[in-house]
């Protein structure tokens, strides 16, 4: 479990090593206000949207899962991405309307991301990482909340490293968009070390 | 009224989606570490692309606006099935090879962003033509970075050798960091760089004042 929590964190990070949620990653990184409450935005939604897709996937869609109604040969898995984008879809909206209507501090703060990360691929990929891995409802929690936890950290650190780059001098054409592949890049692979190093 | 070449070359080199509107980064680079899962990969995303564009076209005056972006989604989604069970019959290993960046399709930003920006207001010829633009744009950004890390990670293009390696009693060693998720975002930010200072236009503002050119003024 802590090995699967470290590991989603740090070493498979899903911004940096899989490169999912790129997107938003390079277009919401410039300040360290607003990466913070898109990393907390994705934390929130990784953290219901994976195990409700785990309890879907294993209740409806996997081959068997309606053995129980006397039909052990229905084998729906192949709905798997309609139903899992379908959900992520609901589940932002409802978060929407739930933040709105009783927390409106936080979707003042929230609010504006919450749309962004329909199309994050960070959510979807955690989600079908989840599948691909075997991971039971337990674990999926906890590979949920690592998940989440590390893209926050890869874009909270990339804004605040953007931050100082406005005092440098970067040559024209690598201004913007290319430095942040290029710092991006060195990220990674400070990253990547916990890979091969073994923590204690 | 930009003529229907503009609409197909232009998303080439000049407004690509991934160097200039830095989208659908994800799978860029992550399909890119050997030549035949990049080819794979940009032949899917530009079916996916030309399809759902011009679905989405054709029917752009019956979706109801308030709910335009779920059955954008719904689309997509149905077409990303689609190819996702076909690789899997016919491509069975590249398929695996793919893993789960085959479903991402779904939530690559070009798609949605071609159908939300330009399919849903244009008739559905342009939208194909956009859409092949668009999607060959990001097909060569693909094939570019695939062949550098191949051609630099193993020596080989599509496991054809093309630099004979130390351990074949060649000359060249292979940079086993061309397989690594790093090497992938200095290439594309390379690629970014040479073709911003070709295309002077493209070259993004810069946000801040410096004290000298302050003292100037």
């Amino acid at each position: 479990m802590s090995e699967i929590f470290t590991r989603a964190i740090f070493a498979d990070n899903l911004a940096l090593s899989f490169f999912l949620g790129m997107c938003t990653f390079l277009a919401v990184s410039r300040k360290v206000s607003t990466a913070t409450g898109l990393g907390l935005a994705v934390i929130c939604v990784q953290l219901i949207t994976v195990p409700l897709n785990n309890l879907i996937h294993s209740h409806l869609l996997m081959p068997g899962a309606w053995a129980w109604l006397g039909l052990p040969e229905v084998d729906l898995h192949f709905l798997r991405l309609i139903t899992f984008i379908g959900l992520i879809a609901a589940t932002v909206q409802i978060l929407e309307m739930i933040l709105d209507r009783f927390f409106p501090a936080l979707f003042g703060a929230l609010g504006i991301y919450l749309p962004l990360l329909t199309v994050n691929c960070a959510i979807l990929g955690g989600s079908l990482f989840m599948v691909e891995r075997q991971y039971n409802l337990g674990e999926s929690v906890v590979y949920a909340a690592g998940t989440g936890i590390g893209w926050a950290l890869a874009i909270m650190a990339l804004a605040a490293i953007r931050e100082r780059l406005a005092y440098s001098d970067v040559p024209p054409a690598l201004r913007g968009a290319g430095m942040a592949f290029v710092v991006t890049g060195l990220m990674s692979m400070g990253f990547s070390v916990f890979g091969t190093a073994a923590l204690p | 009224m930009t003529t229907p070449r503009r609409i197909l070359l232009d998303p080439l080199v000049d407004a690509n989606p991934v160097t200039l509107h830095l989208l659908g980064i994800c799978s860029a680079l992550a399909v890119t570490t050997t030549l035949d899962t990049a080819l794979t990969m940009a032949a899917a995303m530009t079916v996916v692309l030309v399809l759902s564009s011009l679905t989405i076209s054709a029917i752009r005056s019956q979706i109801p606006p308030a709910i335009r972006l779920i059955v954008q989604i719904t689309i997509i989604a149905s077409l990303v099935i689609v190819i996702d069970q076909m690789l899997r019959a016919f491509l069975y290993e590249i398929s695996q090879r793919l893993s789960i960046f085959v479903g991402l399709i779904v939530t690559n930003c070009i798609i949605l962003g071609r159908a939300e920006a330009f399919a849903m207001r244009n008739p559905p010829l342009p939208s194909l033509l956009d859409a092949l633009g668009n999607g060959a744009g990001y097909s060569l950004i693909l094939i570019a970075v695939a062949v550098i890390r191949e051609l630099l990670g193993t020596g080989a293009l599509l496991g054809i050798p093309v630099l004979v390696t130390v351990e074949q009693g060649g000359w060249f060693q292979p940079l086993g960091f061309m397989a690594l998720a790093p090497s992938a975002f200095f290439i594309l930010g390379g690629l970014v760089w040479a073709l911003r200072s070709l295309r002077r236009d493209q070259i993004e503002p810069d946000g801040f004042v410096r004290p000298s050119q302050e003292i100037d003024q």
